[in-house]
């Protein structure tokens, strides 16, 4: 029998604390919708989306009644385009478009997967995807886009890199009407794993089932709180023994919704991605936790260390509590979406390259930052292609997802709304890695890559 | 199957026999009741059967809500299972 304590916690984890399903993403291979011809290669292409997802924002709705837990974001991920477009050839916007009629169609709030995966070079379709990512995110509304650019075991592709620095303040440019939305729903990705369900890196890998539904949970707010009725005198140790047990609850709930949402929809169960995701509610912030452990001011001294205990307990915590975990796993530490981020940049405490050093023990990387709108190319290239040799060295996921706000400047800001909440603009360091970037080539994978 | 229904508000007379009187309604069983006054609120705590229920289960969640409403009652209903998957090992 369940305790009324029990009870009484869950109802508040979810009333006072924002505890979530942030997102039940179904993937979707679009392998047998390819066709040499670019027009039916897209109506295969919504056919298949619409056949397969066409419940998915009523069984979302239904398991959130059921369980009186938020479902905040229903997504679909698909093969990346790119691959398609290999087949095809033609015009890449009709892909981005035909994506964007099924998103609407559905009522889904992202799709994810114009995607390419470039990390040793380019294959057919892949330079002529990239080339129309700014477009396609500027034209479209629920569209998302993500290039993988490097893996430990290829090296990084700094011709990609380069580009990617350039389409990143063209998406932005496109979009500057729009708060420069447009880079916000674009990452460029090392080690991208490919049944991730966090947009805007969300797609469908070509080693994953047909079809699969994907789980991603958040809870900040929980874990805040239960570090914070932790008695002054808890050790580290306790410390991370709270934040297991906080991830073990947080991720059984996100199975039972993934199970049940799979049983509903006749789609095969893909993973739970163990995370901690922030959103822009007060209560719901990573930083937060940080503070909680003991830092002052998230950025302070202390704050790695503090991520990375925070980091592998959610992990240790949530995979006893699901059977198949995956995706990003970890505690996302984007800027924009989480209060606590935002409040220390405006304090002064975190810099980017504070945050550069926290995305070598968290789960992705430099994500929603906002950079002053004359930022250059090169420069952005530079950032990536430091992102990415922390994750092709380390062995891990690392993403960037800057948004450089066209016209504006030191002391401003950008306000998304939404789970992307307000972004200060940050300071950068603006001496040039132009020659770095200009060399292009691979830089060679390293020796860790050779594990056979 | 069960489903938890917890009621939290300011306390009136006549809480627990409305509640109840809405459960009888849709045929949820009541099973388990507990129930406690903290300072000025009310807070009530109901396991209710909900096999033999008359309308669709999310129908029943957002009846017994609407009730609370009228009431200035906060009624929430959930499925056992979440908190079996959530408290259980």
């Amino acid at each position: 029998m369940i305790s009324n304590q029990e009870i009484l916690e869950t109802i508040t984890m979810i009333q006072n604390q924002n505890l979530d399903i942030r997102t039940i993403t179904m993937g979707i291979s679009l392998i047998d919708c390819m066709d040499a011809d670019i027009g039916k290669s897209c109506e295969k292409v919504y056919a298949k989306i619409r056949r397969m997802a066409e419940k998915l924002v009523q069984t979302g709705e239904f398991l959130s009644k059921k369980y009186g837990i938020p479902i905040i974001n229903k997504r679909v991920a698909v093969t990346p385009v790119s691959l398609l477009l290999g087949v095809s050839g033609g015009d890449p916007l009709r892909y981005a478009r035909t994506m964007d009629d099924v998103a609407r169609d559905i009522g889904i709030d992202f799709i994810g997967g114009f995607s390419a995966l470039v990390q040793k070079g380019f294959a057919p379709g892949d330079r002529e995807l990239i080339a129309a990512i700014p477009e396609a995110l500027a034209s479209t509304e629920k569209v998302c886009a993500s290039v993988n650019v490097g893996s430990t075991r290829a090296g990084i592709n700094l011709d990609a890199v380069r580009i990617m620095g350039e389409k990143i303040l063209e998406a932005a440019t496109l979009t500057r009407d729009r708060e420069c939305m447009g880079a916000g729903k674009l990452v460029v990705f090392c080690n991208a794993v490919e049944d991730n369900p966090f947009m805007a890196g969300a797609f469908h890998g070509i080693g994953e089932n047909d079809a699969a539904l994907n789980v991603g949970v958040s809870g900040p707010g929980v874990v805040r709180e239960a570090i914070r009725l932790a008695p002054p005198s808890a050790s580290i140790a306790e410390i991370a023994d709270i934040i297991k047990k906080t991830a073990f609850k947080i991720t059984r709930m996100g199975q039972l919704i993934g199970n049940e949402a799979s049983r509903e929809l006749g789609v095969p169960f893909g993973i739970v991605d163990l995370s901690l995701a922030p959103t822009p509610a007060v209560g719901d912030s990573v930083a937060h936790i940080i503070e909680e452990i003991g830092i002052e001011s998230c950025g302070g001294y202390g704050t790695t260390a503090a991520l990375a205990i925070l980091n592998d307990a959610v992990k240790k915590g949530g995979v006893m509590a699901s059977s198949r975990v995956g995706g990003l796993s970890g505690a996302f530490i984007p800027v924009s979406e989480d209060a606590g981020m935002v409040a220390a940049v405006e304090r002064g405490s975190l810099s980017v390259e504070k945050l550069e050093a926290m995305t070598a023990v968290c789960s992705v990387g430099l994500d929603m930052i906002v950079v002053p709108g004359d930022t250059t190319p090169d420069i952005i290239a530079g950032m990536i292609a430091d992102e990415a040799a922390i994750g092709m060295v380390n062995g891990k996921t690392t993403a960037v997802r800057i948004i450089p706000a066209v016209g504006k400047g030191d002391g401003e800001g950008v306000r998304f709304g939404g789970l992307f909440g307000y972004g200060p603009v940050m300071k950068i360091n603006r001496f040039s890695p132009a020659k770095f970037i200009a060399r292009g080539g691979q830089i060679p994978a390293p020796i860790q890559s050779l594990k056979n | 199957m069960n489903a938890i229904l917890s009621v939290i508000g300011k306390d009136t007379i006549g809480i627990v026999a409305d509640v109840s009187v809405e459960c009888a309604k849709y045929q949820a069983n009541i099973t388990d009741v507990s129930q406690s006054i903290l300072g000025e609120y009310f807070a009530m705590i109901m396991v209710v059967n909900i096999d033999g229920l008359n309308v669709a289960f999310t129908d029943f969640v957002d009846r017994m809500k609407a009730v609370g409403k009228s009431k200035n009652l906060d009624i929430q209903v959930m499925h056992e299972d979440i908190f079996n998957s959530m408290h259980k090992i």
